[in-house]
């Protein structure tokens, strides 16, 4: 891959990135979230288009415009999500697409054959009579793999297999790798976890900012200097100032001992009054699961949550929201919003009883006059407050899921990726008014997988890894090469 | 971008109504003025009663993105059961009517939370739920009427079923009778509309049909609405079978179970409210339910063929959904 480039609206995503991979060999692409990585295989592998660049399969330039071009190269993708079909056996998976047939009718001869003999090659054995869905995630795994070389990979492109494994499932795996390169296979090894690194890697690069910044071969390339690299820049200074808490600051939000299967386990924290805390850690961490679990989204297995000091029972989400928190999630389209619905009425949608009339009767001039106080005072651009949630550009409709927050009387504010997909002019803004909550009392909770934000933008940083609270730094403390060895599980 | 939300409006509530205005006219000139005679006006409401009241709570059900299929059967159910109950009590007048329309819309909320239950506890699809009722009810029905129309013992109920509302103001006016069901769907049709566009409860149906997660998200109970749709579309059903005995002076297990299921999600979706749920109004199905209605009136005052009647009902439902779709690829451009 030659100088390819790629933007979304407001975001460069790859800049002028390079890279080769040979015969025979694993290259192990890391970088933080949000460095390019996953842009770069879907450009590879057809997913995506490339906005600049060139692509080279055994030096003859390439056009992948889809998935199938891909395939038709001998391009293979391992997505973290798998994209088997759930109800077909492994050996219906593999032929998904490619059945052999005899006549008009498919020859289940031919399908079982083909995956006893990939299987074979791979050196493993499955159950090939039961629905995928019964096969273990590492099985799983393996029936994605074998579909890949059903189809003639060579170039194989594997987004963070590991993350769903277990320890006895990821010898296996290597073993695979291993024998997929004795083969003459290329591997494009996506990875967050630097102890896996030494075990499987040939070459190392590093992505930052959709860039490729440095590629060393492993043993060349110590895990201190990989996480240099993938820092290595200084703290944007667009934050505002944060204020200091007042040292009689109370306690508002208090979590003890909190879990929920399969990922929560034994988080306990606090946050007082005009404090922000911020949740770090990397994608499937578990931060949040954690918040969703405060909020009500998720109903917790076991521990406590407290506001104000008082025990809140949890197992719906108005349950929290009686208690005083408000959850902006990650995802406004497909939790924060009723897009066909007007601004008013994603505004008032969790506090209409407060537009309640006598009669029962939704009041419609108090639900205007309040939709347009929020529109004023969060700046939404919209031409009105019954414009349609839908037509309104992310930066505001994130302003609209927050104002629908502001209209109740919450103390806690749990932030999942509040400024993720949202222009900078639109992101100030929304440090602002978290910064207004903060100094009217509210305590905060964020999460974010954009580091300098949470540097930027946290009194305390909390670590989060596997599910728990691995590290706790002070603003001070918290350096973004200290944040990201613990969030990888590098000894600092 | 105030006068596209303007052109918007018209265009949802627009299609069935156009439609049927440009219907009206065309059958009026072909009828040669029979068509726009008050009776046959009176007649044509007359007729679409039944399905415009089971079409009012289907609307709530499907913009919620669910689906009542039980609902033929629950008139059948609903009616037998009236009839039964009136039979047994020793009442007149007033009283007995009052505790048969009761013992009515008991069972049709019954049959409603039973639809509801395993669509809010284990999320299975309403499709299968109240498919499952359809078969139940219309059991049931059989069992309890052992097969035969129930005959009413008591004439209380003909001013119910045949009689007119206000007999000497129109008469008076040199008006044709309002039939006294036609008021019993203005009135529902009035408080079904406030009730879905002006209460919370409407609120939370309209968002639960468009993003069902965010609704949960804003603490919305999303069970209890959701188990209330089908209530209500059940209640709507019974009152289908109380005025349906009380037209014809006898429960029977055959009553409701012909098209009126079909007809009354016809008359929603004509009515322009959308299968996939978060859109649709009363209003729309009421206009949908008459465009029916009016086609059925005009192709009989034309003598068309009643097999051929199918083929044009059909015919228009395609039309309707089609145009929707269209209409909604033209605001989404």
């Amino acid at each position: 891959m030659r100088g390819i480039g790629k933007s979304f609206p407001g975001v460069r995503a790859l800049e002028d990135v390079s890279l080769t991979l040979h015969a025979g060999e694993v290259l192990v692409l890391v970088g933080e979230n949000g460095a390019g990585k996953s842009t770069l295989v879907k450009i590879l592998s057809g997913a995506l288009a490339a906005d600049a660049g060139e692509i080279l399969v055994d030096g003859t330039g390439v056009r992948i415009d889809s998935p199938h071009a891909a395939e038709l190269l001998g391009i293979g993708m391992i997505y973290q999500e798998f994209t088997l079909v759930p109800q077909l056996t492994a050996p219906e998976n593999i032929a998904l697409g490619a059945e052999p047939t005899r006549g008009p009718l498919i020859d289940e001869r031919a399908v079982r054959k083909r995956a006893e003999r990939e299987l074979e090659e791979l050196g493993l054995e499955l159950p090939l009579d039961v629905p995928v869905s019964r096969l273990s995630v590492g099985q799983q795994q393996v029936v994605e793999i074998a579909k890949a070389l059903a189809r003639r990979a060579r170039i194989i492109v594997m987004d963070e297999p590991t993350a769903a494994l277990s320890g006895r499932e990821i010898d296996r795996l290597f073993a695979i790798i291993g024998r997929l390169k004795a083969n003459g296979a290329g591997i494009i090894y996506i990875s967050h976890r630097m102890d896996e690194l030494p075990r499987i890697a040939d070459r190392v690069t590093v992505l930052r900012d959709g860039k490729a910044i440095e590629t060393r071969a492993a043993a060349d390339f110590p895990s201190d200097d990989i996480v240099r690299a993938m820092v290595g820049r200084k703290l944007d200074a667009h934050y505002p100032e944060l204020p200091a808490i007042p040292v009689a600051a109370p306690v508002v939000l208090e979590v003890r001992d909190f879990a929920r299967a399969p990922v929560v386990r034994n988080v306990s924290f606090s946050v007082h009054a005009g404090e922000i805390v911020g949740l770090a850690g990397l994608v499937g961490a578990g931060r949040t699961e954690i918040v969703r679990a405060i909020a009500g989204a998720d109903v917790p297995d076991r521990g406590e949550v407290l506001i104000d000091g008082e025990r809140v029972r949890i197992r719906a989400p108005e349950d929290s929201i009686a208690a005083g928190v408000a959850f902006i999630t990650e995802d406004r389209k497909a939790q924060g919003l009723v897009l066909g619905m007007t601004v008013r009425e994603n505004i008032t949608l969790a506090h209409l009883a407060d537009f309640v009339a006598p009669d029962r009767l939704i009041d419609r001039k108090r639900e205007h006059e309040a939709a347009d106080a929020m529109i004023a005072e969060l700046h939404i651009r919209t031409p009105g407050s019954e414009q349609i949630a839908r037509n309104l550009s992310g930066g505001n409709q994130q302003k609209v899921v927050l104002a629908k927050w502001l209209l109740g009387k919450a103390r806690v504010f749990l932030f999942d990726e509040p400024t993720r997909g949202i222009d900078v002019g639109a992101k100030a803004e929304i440090y602002n008014l978290m910064l207004d909550l903060a100094a009217r009392g509210a305590a905060i909770v964020m999460v974010s997988s954009d580091l300098p934000e949470v540097l930027g933008m946290s009194h305390r940083v909390l670590v989060i890894r596997g599910g728990t609270i691995v590290k706790e730094f002070s603003r001070a403390d918290a350096s973004p090469d200290r944040v990201i060895a613990a969030a990888t599980g590098v000894a600092a | 971008m105030k006068e596209r939300e303007r052109r918007v409006y018209w265009l949802r509530i627009g299609g069935a109504l156009l439609g049927l205005v440009a219907l009206i006219v065309i059958v009026n000139i072909a009828s040669r003025g029979s068509f726009l005679e008050p009776s046959n006006i009176v007649r044509v409401l007359r007729q679409i009663t039944y399905n415009c009241v089971l079409g009012v709570g289907q609307t709530f059900v499907i913009i919620t993105g669910g689906i009542d299929l039980s609902v033929g059967s629950l008139v059948a159910l609903t009616g037998v059961v009236a009839a039964l109950v009136a039979n047994a009590l020793h009442l007149s007048g007033f009283p007995l009517i009052a505790v048969t329309l009761l013992a009515a819309l008991a069972v049709g909320a019954a049959a409603g939370w039973v639809n509801a239950l395993p669509v809010v506890k284990l999320n299975l699809p309403p499709f299968i739920t109240t498919l499952a009722m359809l078969e139940m009810a219309l059991g049931a029905s059989f069992i309890l009427s052992h097969g035969r129309p129930i005959a009413l013992q008591s004439t209380d109920f003909q001013n119910t079923g045949i009689g007119s509302f206000l007999g000497g103001v129109t008469n008076a006016l040199h008006l044709p009778a309002i039939p006294v069901p036609v008021v019993w769907m203005a009135v529902i049709v009035i408080a079904a509309s406030v009730l879905l566009t002006r209460t919370r409860f409407g609120r939370y149906v309209f968002a639960i049909g468009g993003n069902e997660e965010a609704a949960r998200l804003a603490g919305i109970n999303v069970a209890r609405v959701k188990t209330l749709v089908y209530v209500i579309s059940g209640v709507g059903a019974a009152v289908v079978g109380f005025l349906y005995m009380a037209l014809f002076s006898s429960g029977s297990p055959q009553t409701g179970t012909g098209d009126e299921l079909l007809e009354s999600i016809a008359a929603v979706v004509v009515g322009g409210t959308s299968l996939t749920g978060g859109r649709g109004s009363i209003v729309g199905t009421f206009f949908g339910a008459l465009l029916i209605g009016v086609l059925y009136n005009a192709m009989n005052l034309l003598n068309v063929d009643s097999y051929l009647q199918k083929v044009v009902l059909g015919a228009v439902i395609l039309l309707a959904v089609v145009l929707d779709e269209l209409r909604k690829r033209y605001l989404s451009a």
